[in-house]
């Protein structure tokens, strides 16, 4: 005997699988986003409102506040800035070049990978893991003609001490050494990394060849490296133009203004002379040495990497 | 390599003074600033202006003064130290964030334009900040931004994303198959599920590497928060340490305890992430 159709449906058993879940059913979040919002421009949005406010925007600002030509006239007459040119050439010119050839002499001996030595090399990378203000701060100190350690250390070994921060010569000698203090393991870091990229059948060939010793390094090491370092002379130069701790702390600029360089003197006439114009001035009268890197730079980096 | 080929034991000997002398005076050369440091940051006050190489009654007084703000100087320091980690810990976010937003974009889309970005990028990864500290100040102020954390880490933010940037991107297209995007394509994912699932987990060594960098990058940073920043209250700790210089006394012994203080977080992680920050260094290649 059949039951009324509608009472046989009530009957039925429930549906078996069970309901998918919320969680399977929808699909993940990214997918529910319109399709507008996967174009690829979206993705670059952050970057581009992040370099308009903070670069694009002051760039043109500046250039805007340094346009004015009387501006260069007050400082192509200052003794202050052509002595400031001065210094930032012997600055950047030692600084880059010893600090360089060190770091290329350096990964050498530490490319011989000792025990010791690679124990060495984590110690000797301690300046730049460390931030440049203390270390900065402490070399200054360290300096200090009356009291500073070095001193002593000197006096102790019957070395006279140079006047470091009295006299403009040595507080510029004194600055250079705390750059090169600072970046030099980082400088051996490339340059070892580059060195341990060199095959090592090209030393094998070229010691069969007859090639060891000195004349190994001018004619196998020195001619593989010269690519990564003609880079790093490039990016080293532009980072040691803007270098404004190792001057601000070690010297100040002082005394009485003789070791600015561009980067230190552009903030103190904006800041402590309160002359912002001026200041901009300064920052901008590097260009022409500042454009040529960075175009020089970007396509060399955009090239082949390092 | 060369170790192998020593000849007679007068060279060996010649050899091993030489690279003996060598670490000598690379070691001597590292560690004299630090020493320095140190030295002066266990000098009670009387020995300040002592000329001397170690204290006669070192102490460690002067790490419980700036402990427990019980100076002048050292005041605010809590109050600084969450500034540098908030500044650094955010920057660091941000980076990433675009850094892989980005640089998913030009190595994985490729769209027309992906090239000129990535030099747009590399043009800004090497404009020198000092020279652009001027107007960015007044640019900051135009945003109502100045004395707040904020000024200082949309500044780092965008100084340090190009290099990130240009990390990923050289990672991206070197590490990562191309066919796994198209494989989830053809699954039907979009761009967005392939950047969170496929793109983020991938990047991962590279991530912590520029991950390492912004961070101590952005907690070292002098000179933009110096002008970015002027209220002891929101100012970092490297300004801090730089305002100790507007007196004529400065109590040096102070100076260095928290300048050590402010200086060993970073070291720690530069050492646990060593590996990392080599690798991430060279990620773009230093090619020969």
């Amino acid at each position: 005997m059949t039951k009324p159709v509608d009472e046989r449906h009530d009957l039925t058993p429930p549906v078996d699988e069970p309901r998918p879940t919320r969680r399977k059913d929808a699909p993940p979040w990214p997918a529910r986003l319109p399709p507008l919002v996967n174009w690829p421009v979206v993705f670059a949005i952050p970057f581009l409102i992040a370099a308009t406010l903070v670069v694009v925007y002051p760039v043109v600002y500046g250039f805007w506040m340094g346009a004015d030509p009387d501006l260069y006239e007050d400082l192509f007459t200052d003794d202050t800035y052509l002595r400031t040119v001065w210094n930032t050439i012997v600055f950047v010119g030692l600084g880059v070049n010893l600090k360089l050839v060190l770091a290329l002499l350096l990964s050498g001996f530490f490319a011989l990978g000792n025990w010791w030595i690679r124990g060495l090399l984590a110690i000797s990378l301690l300046p730049w893991a460390i931030p440049s203000v203390p270390a900065l701060l402490s070399i200054h100190w360290m300096l200090n003609p009356q009291w500073g350690m070095l001193g002593t250390l000197l006096g102790s070994m019957a070395i006279p001490n140079p006047a470091w921060l009295i006299d403009s010569t040595w507080g510029m000698v004194a600055a250079i050494g705390a750059h090169i203090w600072k970046w030099l393991p980082f400088w051996t870091l490339i340059m070892l990394a580059a060195r341990m990229a060199i095959p090592q059948d090209v030393y094998e060939a070229a010691a069969v060849d007859g090639a060891t010793g000195l004349r190994r390094f001018f004619w196998v090491t020195f001619p593989m490296l010269s690519n990564v370092f003609l880079t790093s002379a490039l990016l080293s130069t532009i980072w040691t133009l803007s270098d404004y701790n190792s001057i601000h702390f070690v010297t100040g600029g002082g005394p009485a203004d003789s070791t600015h360089v561009l980067a230190t003197l552009g903030i103190r006439y904006a800041f402590d002379v309160g002359d912002v114009e001026q200041g901009v001035a300064v920052a901008l009268s590097a260009l022409p040495v500042i454009v040529p890197l960075i175009v020089v730079l970007v396509r060399r980096l955009g090239r082949e990497g390092f | 390599m060369a170790a192998t080929r020593m000849g007679s034991p007068a060279a060996r000997i010649r050899r091993n003074t030489g690279l003996a002398l060598i670490a000598v005076v690379v070691l001597v050369w590292t560690l004299l600033p630090i020493y320095h440091m140190v030295m002066m940051s266990v000098s009670p006050s009387e020995e300040v202006f002592a000329r001397h190489l170690w204290p006669a009654s070192p102490t460690l007084e002067n790490y419980w003064t700036v402990l427990t703000a019980g100076d002048f100087f050292v005041e605010q320091f809590w109050r600084q130290l969450w500034n540098s980690i908030f500044v650094a810990a955010l920057t660091t976010f941000l980076v990433l964030l675009i850094g892989t937003l980005a640089s998913f974009t030009i190595a994985r889309l490729r769209p027309r334009w992906g090239n000129a970005l990535s030099n747009a990028a590399l043009a800004t990864y090497v404009i020198p900040t000092s020279f652009l500290a001027i107007p960015l100040y007044r640019a900051m102020a135009n945003y109502s931004l100045l004395d707040t954390s904020w000024a200082l880490i949309f500044s780092m933010t965008a100084f340090a994303s190009p290099y990130a940037m240009w990390v990923f991107t050289q990672y991206a297209k070197t590490g990562i198959p191309l066919e796994l995007d198209e494989s989830a394509r053809v699954d039907g994912a979009t761009n967005w599920q392939i950047y969170v699932r496929i793109y983020l987990p991938l990047m991962r060594p590279v991530l912590v590497a520029i991950g390492t960098y912004a961070l101590l990058s952005s907690w070292n940073e002098y000179l933009l928060a110096f002008l970015l920043l002027n209220s002891a209250e929101n100012m970092t700790l490297p300004v801090a340490l730089g305002s100790f210089l507007n007196t004529d006394q400065v109590p040096w012994n102070l100076l260095m305890a928290t300048s050590l203080l402010y200086a060993i977080p970073p070291v720690i992680i530069y050492y646990v992430f060593r590996r990392n920050v080599a690798s991430g260094m060279t990620a773009g290649g230093v090619k020969t």
